[in-house]
């Protein structure tokens, strides 16, 4: 009796403590949680929301239905065979007479623009001589002030422009454009088809920039890592110095040193092997040497450490077994670092493709890169929805690149 | 090293390699030496040989209000942005080690997201953002954007320290009765002390570089050192770029110097744990 009674006791006291331990785990994790909260919102609304919005930017399109509610409203039903009816014809008179008290007249023909370059003035002569109430036919009226207005392709123009989202942009950033009038998406005028080499550009300014890294990169990588300890922290100064110093003072350095009266000029002509100095800034030259210079410790810092960690008796039993020291250090030692080569090189790439500073201080007018042209479009012209939509791409690849990245790094640090 | 039987031909490679590395390692010291000495130059000229040494540019730095300016947001910014990274990135480092939940790892990649995307899109989004909440032209929006960008570096260095802490001794204090916030203050926070420190001059070094974001956010008064600077490479390069320039690489060279001492003494730590 007594026994059952320690017994029953016993388990309530079990029950307890697990229901105590449960509690005290969850107060745990709740805390753990609550630790994390303040940096994960922060970053919520000062980064992810902003650049959210950016992206969506890039396909909003407000400046046609705000400005034009009533003709937005009526070109709703039309199906863009004929003409629209006349009453889609009084609601464009009141939208523009509208647009005009409250200034949105500018913004709307400017986006008009860009579906049909001419309708800007389409938009200003229609304004000078607006029809008033006394003309039988608001139709007939507007089509005597613009023949535009009589030509369905205008407003086939117009009611695309009018949708509340648009791939207008994206298209653009592609060089292509949607035809109303043949209701496909076609390339884009020439004298506008210009993003797709400016993407080009910058890809490519990438690409030689990250090979010049590797080339660079890999034997003074290789030999900081067989070198002595000592040594090669001595020496590892070299490449974290300029690691740690301000890009703009670096990116001045090199301005000074590549001037035509710079240093490097000066020397070739010295030595003879220029007559005059060479154009060395301001240009594509620049620009891939400066960015070499600024990007190359982000390829020799993983490959060193990668180099560290391989064990050097593999190179020494290849060759105990017959290999010639070069043969052992192409086919076993090289392979080894392929790994931390591609981690590198692809973590060089992803870095030069975002570079604004170094190309729009050393470069030319035709070596600036897709953040140039964000920049440019944000502050010079005010077209948010083209920064927003090369942004977009730009934010793509570099998203893409970088799963790719995570996919190539994580089998290492499994190991 | 190499033997002392190597052929002829391996001595040749190991010769091309030492030169090569020394010849890519000289290219990447001397461009920012080079800029050094001629801060001193006393002619207008930012180019070699030197007419004479001087101290006018930095005389004429201390007497540009522009300069005294910049000098000043530098120095109001930065600090601003390293602190708010180092507590709020701490905070959520030690958070994230604490438990082991589902979406941990995300939840770490999101967190180190702000070093991924280019910068000038952080800048287009923010500044989009910051003018709808009238946060453009202000000391507070520039130190949230910079310390934004900092925040990475805290949570991965502070994570890498926290790697190595040896848990049981929070535990220990804890069932000697110290209340969470004095085990964190006084067992934790010396332990992980180095990797915070680390953690807050990289996030000090970003402030301090940062050209892009800082470009789209802040008014003329508000233009930092290296903001300063790129406007003034801009218009016409002078050699009180120079001057700033040597002062920035003193700065560097001090942080690096003070992350150095930090690794050692960690390391040290770590000898004595094991």
């Amino acid at each position: 009796m007594s026994q059952t009674a320690t017994l029953l006791q016993g388990d309530e006291d079990t029950f307890d403590l697990r229901a105590k331990l449960r509690k005290s785990q969850r107060a745990y994790k709740l805390k753990s949680l609550a630790l994390i909260a303040p940096l994960f919102l922060f970053v919520l609304v000062c980064f992810a929301f902003p650049i959210g919005t950016m992206l969506s930017r890039s396909v909003d399109n407000p400046e046609v239905n705000t400005a034009m509610p009533a003709t937005t409203a009526a070109l709703s039903t039309w199906q863009g065979n004929a003409l629209p009816d006349e009453r889609t014809y009084v609601a464009l008179i009141k939208d523009l007479a509208d647009a005009k008290e409250n200034g949105q007249i500018l913004a709307l023909s400017k986006r008009l623009s860009y579906e049909i370059p001419d309708y800007r003035t389409v938009i200003t002569k229609t304004l000078r001589k607006l029809p008033d109430d006394s003309a039988a036919s608001k139709r007939d009226a507007l089509i005597e002030v613009d023949r535009a207005w009589g030509d369905v392709t205008y407003w086939k123009a117009l009611k695309q422009a009018s949708s509340k989202l648009t791939p207008y942009y994206l298209l653009a950033s592609l060089d292509h454009r949607f035809d109303p009038a043949a209701g496909s998406i076609v390339k884009a005028d020439p004298n506008q088809s210009i993003y797709v080499d400016i993407f080009a550009r910058t890809f490519y300014i990438g690409a030689i920039v990250t090979v010049l890294c590797l080339l660079l990169g890999f034997p003074v990588a290789y030999w900081l890592a067989i070198l002595p300890e000592g040594k090669s922290n001595l020496l590892m100064i070299c490449v974290l110095l300029p690691f740690w110093t301000s890009l703009i003072v670096r990116t001045a350095a090199w301005i000074v040193l590549l001037q035509s009266d710079g240093l490097i000029n000066r020397t070739l002509m010295f030595l003879g092997v220029v007559d005059a100095p060479i154009q060395l800034v301001f240009n594509r030259t620049g620009v891939i040497i400066a960015m070499t210079h600024v990007l190359l410790p982000f390829m020799i810092l993983p490959l060193y450490s990668v180099m560290k960690s391989i064990p050097s008796n593999y190179v020494r039993a290849a060759i105990s077994l017959g290999a010639h020291p070069f043969v052992a250090f192409w086919r076993v030692y090289v392979p080894q670092t392929v790994a931390g080569l591609a981690a590198g090189g692809l973590l060089t790439f992803i870095l030069a493709i975002g570079y604004y500073v170094t190309p729009a201080l050393v470069g030319g007018a035709a070596d600036q890169m897709v953040s140039y042209f964000v920049a440019f479009y944000t502050n010079k012209t005010v077209n948010w929805g083209m920064a927003s939509a090369l942004g977009s791409l730009l934010l793509i690849a570099t998203l893409l690149l970088y799963v790719v990245y995570g996919k190539l790094t994580q089998p290492t640090q499994a190991r | 090293m190499l033997q002392p039987y190597a052929s002829p031909a391996e001595k040749l490679a190991r010769f091309a390699l030492v030169s090569a590395s020394i010849l890519i390692l000289l290219f990447l010291i001397v461009p920012i030496l080079v800029i050094i000495p001629l801060s001193f130059n006393s002619s207008s000229f930012l180019t070699y040989p030197m007419d004479g040494f001087s101290l006018r540019w930095y005389e004429e730095l201390m007497s540009s209000q522009d300069w005294q300016q910049a000098f000043k947001n530098s120095f109001i910014i930065a600090p601003g942005a390293t602190l708010l990274a180092m507590v709020f990135g701490t905070m959520a480092s030690v958070g994230l080690c604490r438990g082991d939940f589902r979406f941990k790892s995300v939840v770490m990649a999101f967190l180190i997201s702000p070093m991924i995307v280019p910068l000038i899109i952080v800048a287009v989004g923010l500044y989009f953002f910051f003018a709808k909440l009238q946060l453009l032209n202000s000391y507070i929006g520039l130190v949230l954007a910079h310390a934004m960008l900092g925040v990475p570096f805290v949570v991965i260095t502070v994570n890498a320290t926290l790697q190595g802490f040896n848990t049981n001794l929070s535990r220990a204090a804890a069932s000697l009765g110290a209340p969470p916030l004095t085990v964190f203050f006084r067992v934790v926070l010396p332990l992980i002390a180095p990797g915070v420190i680390s953690g807050g001059l990289f996030a000090f070094a970003t402030s301090f570089d940062e050209v892009v974001v800082t470009l789209f956010l802040a008014s003329p008064s508000q233009r930092t050192l290296p903001l300063q600077m790129f406007a003034g490479i801009r218009e016409n390069i002078s050699p009180n770029i120079a001057a700033v320039a040597t002062i920035m690489v003193v700065l560097s060279v001090l942080m690096l110097l003070t992350l150095e001492v930090l690794r050692r003494r960690n390391e040290k730590l770590k000898v004595k744990q094991e």
